[in-house]
């Protein structure tokens, strides 16, 4: 600062306060007024971003509905793994001796649907090749975990109703749930 | 006749209106040529001289020059087909077979966006391996390779958000695959590390904010166009201007080995 007022050394120059040592703070007024502005403008963006990313998830969504009736349990012959459902509704009907449970079709590597080889008795994914006992337990191909399964119930008419929106996984000890499994005397 | 001509060419370049715009004339000196380049935005991102082994197709295979010009082709065909597709899903794939047989040329625009989008991919990979092996990577360059890096990540996104607006059974098939991979992200994936933790559930994760849902429906549609259009190419076009900049200001295309 001093080598700039002797350089140029003109009048203007005698309007230059030069802050005294002793009343010298931490913070100067340039620096307070930098700072909030500074501030100010990440704040602002930051609210901005905040906003934008709460923007991107509605409060409703218009997806299907993920309950559906699947017709009386009588329709589906003990000992067989139903497709019937599958195009429409990503669901799989099973028909144990002694009840029923519904697996999601969709895979459990990256969201393929599988099919059903009744032959070869298993699940197989078309896309990288996962294979599912009739069970939904993975057993070949990159997925990591068995299928899920989804609520199953008798609606009041009688019909089997199913809820996706409720899911049990094996690998957390779900399948044992009440609502995994339809108990029905054969 | 000719002296006329000269005349009103004199009168054009030495008028106000056209002074304002170009400095400079077309004087071949050394000086005015580099004045030339560097008082034109466009070309001032160029060097005003390059050295003689930079223009060897031996050494840069052009790569990164054609990767920019199949870039500018798919802007080009892009912002075309863009007057007949709508990203709604009741619409998009009829547009696009609307485009295919019923707009005229509208097939080979298709097409060339299409192409050119396949030739940008080989291409950067092209001119990333030459960069490699030529250790054009190296300091005072390194900053430009991460660019370069970074560029070619949004090179893959480009394909794959424009991958989906056909929405057929291979286009909406291929985004259930790759966006089931966001599933998996750090505190931000319902099947990541460390999603106790944050809490976040299929409903509010990763993937929804990229499918708009929680599964790839009308809305993902529709923010993936946003993506393809808006979003990626400004962000791509604003990295390549970082880009191209750098290279002169690191000192030129590096040299043969």
């Amino acid at each position: 600062m001093a080598d700039e007022v002797g350089l140029r050394g003109d009048s203007a120059d005698r309007l230059i306060i030069e802050a005294d040592e002793g009343l010298a703070t931490i913070w100067s007024r340039r620096d307070f007024f930098s700072l909030a502005g500074w501030g100010g403008i990440v704040a602002a963006l930051g609210a901005g971003g905040l906003a934008f990313g709460r923007f991107m998830f509605p409060r409703v969504l218009f997806e299907p509905v993920p309950i559906f009736k699947a017709g009386l349990p009588e329709e589906y012959p003990i000992g067989t793994v139903s497709e019937r459902w599958k195009q429409e509704q990503r669901v799989w009907v099973v028909h144990e001796p002694d009840g029923f449970y519904a697996l999601l079709a969709v895979c459990t590597h990256l969201g393929c649907t599988p099919n059903w080889l009744n032959a070869e008795n298993k699940f197989k994914c078309p896309c990288h090749g996962s294979g599912f006992r009739r069970t939904g337990v993975n057993f070949e191909g990159p997925a990591p975990r068995p299928l899920e399964r989804v609520k199953i119930a008798l609606a009041e008419d009688g019909q089997l109703l199913i809820d996706k929106s409720i899911q049990f996984r094996f690998e957390k000890g779900e399948w044992t749930k009440s609502d995994a499994f339809l108990k029905l005397r054969a | 006749m000719m002296a006329g001509l000269n005349e009103l060419k004199k009168k054009v370049v030495e008028s106000q209106l056209w002074r304002s715009m170009f400095r400079h004339d077309y004087l071949d000196t050394p000086r005015n040529r580099v004045l030339q380049i560097m008082a034109n935005v466009w070309l001032h991102l160029h060097p005003p001289k390059i050295r003689r082994h930079a223009v060897k197709i031996r050494f840069t295979w052009c790569m990164g020059g054609i990767t920019f010009l199949m870039f500018l082709s798919t802007v080009v065909t892009g912002v075309i087909l863009m007057f007949y597709y709508r990203p709604v899903a009741e619409y998009a794939y009829a547009d696009m077979k609307y485009l295919k047989f019923d707009v005229p040329f509208g097939m080979i625009v298709r097409n060339m966006h299409r192409w050119a989008a396949h030739g940008m991919v080989i291409t950067v990979w092209l001119h990333m391996f030459r960069v490699f092996m030529t250790g054009s990577y190296k300091p005072p360059r390194e900053f430009n390779w991460v660019v370069g890096v970074v560029l070619l990540t949004i090179t893959l996104l480009l394909s794959f958000t424009g991958y989906l607006l056909p929405w057929d059974q291979l286009s909406i098939w291929a985004v259930t695959v790759g966006t089931n991979m966001a599933r998996a992200t750090p505190l931000l994936g319902t099947e990541g590390p460390f999603a106790e933790v944050v809490g976040v559930t299929p409903r509010y994760d990763a993937r929804a904010f990229l499918l708009g849902g929680t599964l790839v429906g009308p809305p993902t549609l529709l923010r993936f166009y946003v993506l393809h259009c808006i979003f990626l190419p400004i962000l791509a076009s604003l990295l390549m201007i970082v880009h191209f900049w750098r290279i002169r200001k690191d000192g030129g295309i590096s040299g043969p080995l």
